[in-house]
């Protein structure tokens, strides 16, 4: 597969790896997060970790929309299902994320709600048009990546007076998102945590460009490297990062170039803003309420916004005591400092939302790596 | 099955534009005649022509194997077979995969009214057609029919009789450390061909159901003097349920080397597509041997020369590890574990 | 939500829509979310839309970084 066989060169990864040996100084240790969720499932399933030398740390951030996507948010999906009748469109990662009364989507679906998976939000429309007798809402999650695809069934929708059609929206803000870990007490003030810099997300980048990100790089003095989503790239810009700490530079850098401009898609940005606008405030599991981080439908197409249709209260549900994920998503604490990981929490039986979607941290720690935390005999 | 069946209906079973419905379950002349008519013409042998509920079959010479499978496929009719090829391959390959000779069939069908039965023949049709080929009989079977709604069209169980030779023991708890792994081809490419099909996903080389009776490599890989432990086809869950099930009831870890599992490329590239890992994904036409390290290669040879088997391949070791882990190094260079499928495997967006 | 493929444009097909093939698999995806691409280009598609234009020349400038010995005895 052209551009994606040669960006998971195993020879290029043993160059990489040397000369981020090379590079390191010796007696500094580097933490790097890494804020998307693809990239945190590339370090795992490609086994990353493992060729960068012992002083680079990888921190999990929270890039896995469906990891913070609040409990109390499912449920109103599900309501959805099993109260108001309605065809439920939903991606898959977001069918098994348990919710309360012991439910998940996947369940409702058991329980006789008509709910359905889609791959992209044009499925959801077109079974809109296709059922014209039932009401059909599509439960949007994601980063920007994701949110052009909804803005775009909106305004069709509306073009075409679907009527019977409606978005359940919970699209997230990478910026404000990196803002938040930033502000963090541990980052800012106490020091506890060690963060030098950030691998940005790729496939955001496409759609919100590089711009963005140059706010964190001066304010907070951080430096920010976009990488692209093969393996190659995620040690590339590893490799930028410690030269840039090393040097001092706190820079934004590019090594998405092949997809990434500073500007980024305008049209997707211009389609988003026609359809969306920010809200004040919005609770992301793990993190708590976050300002300005998420969006709504705007007025202008309220009739196609199923939280105003059908007149529902967003009802938080806290996470179980034990559950660490607010820390680990942080990077304060690591997956295997949670009491819970591998005993209640696993992929089966998620306690919290790094387990939940197979990004997060600790479910991808727990599917591709934690027989590293036990000592084992391979051959 | 019913007793003599009168020659003399008042018509016969109208195939092209004719649907089961409730009678050709209730056991009267309807469903007497859906047997004689249908069933009976395409599987047709010595037991059957008895006529009797229960084949009477004569002695075995050997321990018996009986295995069993149900079918619930959906598309019912896939690029490179249907659910009537494969419930006859899949029972004969669990068969096979405990070193015994396949011999005797039973299907069983639960039908929803209002099915096809052009459909119904021709996925008997291909029933007959793939037991044929396997030297396998259809001795005995059952029809019931349910209403609209309550079936996916139709629903097929086979079970599978087979006779193993004295000296042969495989089982899936004999794994030792050391042993080679070995996989008879490329892994994905049944899952993938029903996928295709639900999420319209078209292709410049056509991905084809791998559906096939594996009994015939099988003898000729027992007969060839490698030690084997142990052999299992990959089905749902894939290759990573089987080698970890293995490894689990040996009480062993498995190292696997990912540049050497034969993937096609058209395969890999449908799993991109899709959010998949053909780890996960279904095949109906492969197994995986686990044998002594110093037979690998000749195990190797003997598999490579059966024309199901051509890109056999080593793919990893076994080793100690109470942990039962199976990992895998990249094709990277990292090491990575391949766990259990937590789930049903929903094609990932993230 | 990052997964996104980058595929090579086929054909195109109706206002806004392309059949892609990524290594031989072939699938139409919508490109109501670009512009100025056309056939021969590779695009990056998530969820069943185009999202950016692929840069054939910046691609080989990245690989040809990744293989860059620097300063690392080989």
């Amino acid at each position: 597969m052209k551009y994606v066989d040669e960006f998971r060169d195993g020879k290029l990864a043993r160059n990489l790896a040397a000369s981020i040996t090379a590079a390191i100084l010796p007696d500094r240790s580097y933490s790097f997060m890494e804020f998307c969720g693809g990239h945190t499932h590339a370090i795992s399933r490609y086994g990353i970790a493992e060729l960068l030398p012992a002083n680079v740390r990888m921190i999990h951030g929270p890039g896995c929309p469906v990891c913070v996507l609040p409990i109390g948010r499912v449920d109103n999906a599900i309501r959805l299902a099993l109260e108001h009748g309605v065809i439920l469109c939903s991606y898959g990662d977001t069918l098994r994320v348990p919710a309360s009364d012991d439910l998940s989507l996947l369940k409702a679906k058991a329980r006789g709600g008509d709910v359905r998976m889609v791959y992209s939000s044009a499925d959801a429309l077109q079974i809109a048009r296709d059922n014209p007798q039932r009401e059909v809402v599509f439960f949007a999650i994601g980063f920007e990546t994701t949110t052009p695809p909804t803005a775009l069934v909106i305004r069709q929708a509306a073009a075409e007076g679907l009527s019977n059609f409606s978005v359940l929206c919970n699209h997230v803000l990478t910026p404000s998102a990196i803002t938040h870990i930033l502000e963090s007490p541990e980052v800012r003030q106490y020091g506890t945590v060690p963060l030098d810099g950030f691998i940005g997300p790729a496939h955001v980048s496409t759609v919100i460009g590089s711009r963005p990100y140059e706010h964190f790089a001066e304010e907070y003095r951080k430096p920010v490297v976009i990488a692209g989503f093969e393996p190659l790239d995620v040690m590339q810009a590893i490799l930028m990062l410690v030269r840039q700490v090393n040097d001092g530079r706190a820079q934004v850098e590019n090594e998405f170039t092949r997809a990434v401009t500073r500007d980024g898609n305008v049209k997707a940005q211009a389609l988003v803003s026609e359809v969306f606008e920010l809200r004040r405030s919005f609770e992301w599991r793990g993190l708590g309420e976050v300002p300005y981080s998420a969006l709504k439908v705007r007025q202008a197409f309220a009739w196609f916004d199923a939280e105003t249709r059908y007149g529902l209260d967003y009802i938080p549900v806290a996470d179980n005591r034990a559950c660490e994920c607010g820390a680990i998503l942080r990077g304060v604490k690591k997956p295997q400092d949670c009491k819970l990981f591998g005993t209640a929490c696993t992929p089966e039986s998620p306690m919290g939302s790094c387990m939940v979607s197979s990004e997060g941290a600790c479910a991808a720690h727990y599917t591709y790596g934690r027989f590293k935390d036990i000592a084992v005999a391979a051959a | 099955m019913n007793g003599k069946l009168k020659k003399h209906y008042v018509r016969a079973l109208d195939i092209r534009n004719g649907r089961v419905d409730m009678s050709h379950g209730s056991g009267g002349r309807a469903m007497a005649q859906l047997i004689e008519e249908l069933f009976g013409r395409a599987f047709d042998n010595d037991f059957l022509r008895q006529g009797n509920d229960g084949a009477l079959l004569p002695q075995a010479h050997g321990r018996l194997v009986m295995a069993t499978d149900a079918h619930v496929v959906s598309p019912l009719f896939f690029p490179g077979g249907d659910i009537g090829s494969l419930s006859v391959h899949g029972t004969i390959n669990d068969v096979a995969m405990m070193g015994a000779r396949p011999l005797y069939l039973s299907a069983a069908f639960v039908l929803e009214e209002g099915f096809p039965l052009a459909d119904l023949q021709r996925i008997v049709q291909s029933m007959a057609s793939a037991a044929r080929e396997a030297g396998v009989s259809i001795v005995t079977g059952d029809t019931k029919v349910v209403e609209q709604g309550s079936a996916d069209g139709i629903f097929i169980a086979t079970t599978g009789v087979g006779v193993v030779a004295d000296g042969i023991d495989l089982s899936g708890a004999h794994a030792r450390p050391g042993d080679a792994i070995l996989v008879s081809g490329s892994i994905g490419d049944h899952g993938i061909a029903i996928m295709s099909r639900r999420e319209n996903l078209a292709f410049d080389v056509p991905i084809e159901s791998d559906t096939a009776a594996l009994h015939g490599l099988v003898e000729a890989m027992l007969e060839c003097g490698a030690a084997i432990r142990c052999l299992r086809d990959p089905t749902r869950g894939g290759l990573a349920a089987t080698l970890n099930e293995i490894a689990t009831q040996s009480g062993v870890g498995m190292l696997l080397d990912e540049a050497a599992i034969p993937v096609k490329p058209v395969v890999d590239a449908a799993c991109e597509f899709l959010g998949l890992d053909p780890l996960y994904v279904a095949n109906e036409g492969k197994l995986v041997a686990i044998c002594a390290a110093r037979d690998a290669e000749r195990l190797l040879a003997a598999m490579r020369a059966h024309p199901l088997a051509r890109e056999a391949a080593v793919i990893g070791t076994v080793h100690e590890d109470r942990h039962h882990f199976v990992q895998m190094k990249t094709g990277f260079g990292g090491h990575r574990n391949v766990d259990w499928l937590a789930g049903e495997q929903l094609p990932r967006i993230c | 939500m990052c997964l996104a493929i980058p595929a090579r444009i086929e054909e195109m097909s109706g206002a806004d829509a392309a059949v892609v093939n990524l290594g031989g698999v072939r699938k139409e995806i919508s490109l109501a979310l670009v512009e100025g691409v056309d056939v021969g280009d590779y695009v990056i598609v998530h969820v069943g839309y185009a999202l950016s234009r692929l840069d054939p020349d910046e691609a080989e400038k990245t690989l040809a970084l990744f293989a860059e010995l620097n300063g690392v005895a080989s």
